[in-house]
């Protein structure tokens, strides 16, 4: 084990995944050596890719013991291909499988079995919902523990050959017979589908699989024909209700609407807000909230951005129709409204994980943002913030693009009721690091604003703007005048997690869970 | 300075989420609620919740208040002896029907304030006005007891006893909101408009807010931190208007310095009700932050 720059102790080797590197400082660490490259693998003329299910699939793809199949998350909570193709390996009687998935949500509940009983042996995703985050940093099913990607990382980790990916599963809610493939077509549209493009990019063998064929060519396409080997057709690849809602809302609840309109007066205040800027929200209500009391400033003043960025939603695509940004950058889509407008506005890009937020490509969107509004489950006095854990310390949450946005945005403001139920989310030290606090600007809660000391400009001009400004140890205070000071989360030494920084060295580790 | 009564929260005194969190929408003043909103099996846990959060929690600036439950069921005089004991200075007395109503919890009042070494009238009533009777005597229930600082209107239980069925326009309550105005007036208190219960109608609201300020209501009930702005906007006076009252107050006082009594400020009489109306304003300027 060994002190990392944050002062968490983290292995510096696991069995089963080699040697690590402690994180060094947010823009320390400088990478070497080559991009990885794929097999070659080839389609002759004549040869057809259509396969008739998804155990063919994996016999052809040549599946054996000790593989990483990976996977992506644009249908989230709807999403049936995961649990079908673990089914069918298990089926088979392989073993050892590494399931290497942008994100894993509560529908992935029955990998829970697949892990007891030796077919997955190791996961390695951007977060973990539901009972399978809470068998896996309760009970410790997992040897191995799961390396936590954000989303800038995992391209990065998949380009730089630190994740080599056996077969990629696209799940495809539009393809063609050779395999060329989109997002906005069919009944499980989803929009974008940049998380998958590294994966298709990099994998030795890639297998899409769709509910619905179009005709040759699919148009348009996202994940083109030279990248796949073998299309396959089933009933139903997800449900539509999971996959996006109807529309994503701005919230309606009172502290957390008093949130956005503190966080919005501090983007005012922070001078940022101008002619050509860009802007990055989470997809919450109050960061949604945020994005309107924008909306409405920049309607008024006549102000016009260059883009939004990261996961879209109807509220950005509003803000696109009525040119008050040039452009969106989309790597997921969140809502319908969303789904339509990459389909039919050409000012809507699609964008991959590693355009969006790699740090090692040779430049990233999350470079070009001014603004970025995240939320957060801890956040602590040197400004670290937690969105893994819960406060019981079990796996719940995502790493996402927090700290990729953190790192790229000129400002970045973490906002957050200052308690949360009975617990406050200023604390000494959180649960679980994921985003450096070198890379957090502001908090924003409802009962004042700390400005990271880094940020003394920042803080000059909140003063000026006569915002509500106290330092993070007042607002700790505060928090725990009123619910007095959280116990530890007890924990034993086992490593459940390794939370991986964005340029793959170790930021913070998670423990199982008392 | 008088204080500002814009707003009266209501939070029910249960739910320990909001107890912790009201003050931050910045009410003027916050109504723990242990009477309507509290089912009788909740009736003495949440009397104990009130106990702690009026023991340990900073509400600032926002004057609190409790609304007891009324002094003839088996909990209104345990509410009132356990929360002074804890710190609470106002009571807000549902169904005050009659002078004596307010008196007899003014007798409490006084007993208890003796019993904790406290100052007679530390404590502070607002009779909350909820039927036709009490509508009647609003007048005597005003000057009942020196403790009394105002008399709200609670619509919901008055159009019950009138018979009525509550309307949007709120014609029903035009001589009950007015009579409750004129009353406090008189006693030289203020008045507090019933609560607009529907607080998804953003405009019915607004409506509802700009007819009682006309009325000549201190300030209004309401159940919705949401609801704050719109009543704050409405009672906040104009930038002009608050700098031309301070010149008015200004001015008397330099008059009563120099031991004159009325004066004239650009050529118009400074008396008494111009002096009173300057005050009214400027405390509203101050706490709206524009002054």
């Amino acid at each position: 084990m060994v002190k990392n720059a944050l002062g968490r102790e983290v292995p510096k080797h696991i069995d089963g995944i080699g040697e690590l590197k402690a994180f060094q400082g947010a823009f320390a660490y400088d990478p070497k050596g080559q991009k990885l490259a794929p097999k070659i693998t080839k389609t002759f003329h004549g040869n057809d890719k259509i396969v008739d299910n998804i155990k063919k699939s994996l016999e052809l793809c040549g599946i054996e013991d000790g593989m990483t199949i990976s996977f992506h998350h644009h249908f989230r909570n709807g999403d049936y291909l995961v649990n079908m193709v673990i089914d069918e390996i298990a089926k088979m009687g392989i073993k050892d499988i590494t399931v290497f998935a942008s994100s894993l949500q509560s529908v992935h509940k029955p990998l829970i079995n697949h892990i007891k009983n030796g077919v997955v042996t190791g996961i390695e995703t951007s977060g973990l919902r539901g009972e399978l985050g809470e068998a896996i940093t309760r009970d410790k099913i997992l040897d191995k523990p799961v390396i936590i990607r954000s989303h800038g990382g995992r391209p990065r980790a998949i380009e730089s050959g630190e994740s080599k990916i056996d077969i990629a599963f696209i799940a495809a809610p539009a393809a063609d017979l050779y395999g060329n493939v989109n997002g906005v077509e069919g009944p499980t549209a989803c929009g974008s589908m940049g998380y998958a493009m590294a994966d298709a990019e990099y994998a030795n063998k890639v297998v899409v699989v769709t509910d619905f064929m179009v005709p040759y060519p699919a148009n348009p396409i996202s994940i083109p024909q030279t990248l796949v080997d073998y299309v396959v057709k089933v009933d139903k690849i997800g449900d539509p209700k999971g996959i996006v809602s109807g529309a994503t809302r701005v919230t309606k609840n009172p502290l957390e609407l008093l949130i956005a309109e503190r966080a919005f007066e501090a983007v005012v205040a922070s001078g940022l807000v101008k002619e050509g800027f860009s802007f990055q929200a989470g997809t919450g209500g109050p960061s949604l909230a945020v994005a309107q009391f924008l909306r409405e400033k920049m309607k008024t003043e006549g102000i016009k951005g260059s883009f939004v960025s990261g996961g879209i939603t109807g509220h950005s695509v509003d803000m696109l129709k009525e040119g008050l940004f040039k452009t969106l950058l989309d790597v997921q889509c969140f809502d319908l409204k969303a789904v339509e407008s990459i389909k039919s506005n050409p000012n809507h890009i699609e964008m991959s994980a590693s355009f969006y937020a790699n740090p090692h490509n040779k430049g990233c969107a999350a470079n070009q943002l001014d603004i970025m509004i995240v939320s957060a489950t801890e956040i602590d006095v040197d400004f670290n913030v937690n969105v893994i854990t819960d406060s019981n310390g079990i796996i719940m949450g995502a790493s996402g693009g927090h700290c990729d946005t953190a790192a790229g945005s000129k400002l970045s403001i973490v906002i957050a009721p200052l308690l949360r139920g009975r617990l406050p989310i200023v604390v000494d030290e959180v649960t679980t690091v994921v985003t450096p606090g070198e890379t957090i600007d502001a908090v924003v809660t409802e009962r004042g604003i700390a400005v990271n000391p880094r940020r003394k400009d920042l803080e000059a001009l909140f003063k000026a703007a006569k915002l509500n400004v106290m330092s993070i140890q007042e607002l700790k205070n505060i928090a725990e005048g009123l619910t007095g000071k959280p116990g530890k989360i007890q924990t034993t030494d086992e490593i459940v997690a390794l939370v991986e920084y964005r340029d793959g060295t170790i930021i913070d580790t998670i423990r199982r869970v008392k | 300075m008088k204080r500002l009564r814009r707003t009266m929260l209501f939070v029910p005194a249960s739910n320990p989420n909001m107890m912790v969190n009201a003050s931050v929408f910045k009410p003027d003043c916050i109504i723990f609620d242990l009477e309507d909103a509290i089912s009788l099996r909740e009736k003495d846990s949440a009397r104990d919740l009130l106990v702690e959060a009026l023991k340990t929690i900073d509400y600032g600036d926002c004057e609190i208040f409790a609304r007891v439950n009324p002094l003839y069921t088996p909990f209104g005089e345990e509410d009132v002896r356990t929360l002074v004991a804890a710190g609470l200075r106002n009571v807000r007395l549902p169904m005050s029907e009659t002078a004596q109503d307010i008196e007899q919890l003014d007798k409490l009042l006084t007993d208890i304030e003796k019993e904790l070494g406290l100052e007679d009238g530390t404590v502070k009533i607002l009779g909350a006005i909820e039927t036709a009777k009490g509508v009647i005597n609003a007048e005597k229930i005003a000057i009942a007891s020196s403790r009394v600082i105002g008399i709200s209107f609670g619509a919901e239980d008055f159009t019950r006893t009138i018979g009525a069925e509550r309307s949007k326009g709120g014609e029903e309550l035009f001589v009950a909101r007015s009579k409750i105005v004129l009353a406090a007036a008189a006693a030289g208190i203020d008045a507090i408009d019933t609560v607009f219960a529907d607080v998804e109608d953003d405009d019915g609201f607004k409506k509802e807010v700009e007819s009682a300020k006309q009325l000549g209501f201190a300030g209004k009930s309401i159940i919705h931190p949401g609801q704050i702005r719109t009543v704050h906007n409405e009672f906040t006076p104009s930038k002009e208007d608050a700098q031309k009252a301070l010149r008015v107050i200004k001015a008397i006082e330099e008059a009563e310095s120099k031991g004159l009594g009325v004066i004239s400020l650009d050529g118009k009489m400074v008396d008494a009700p111009v002096v009173a109306r300057a005050e009214k304003i400027v405390c509203l300027a101050r706490g709206a932050g524009i002054l």
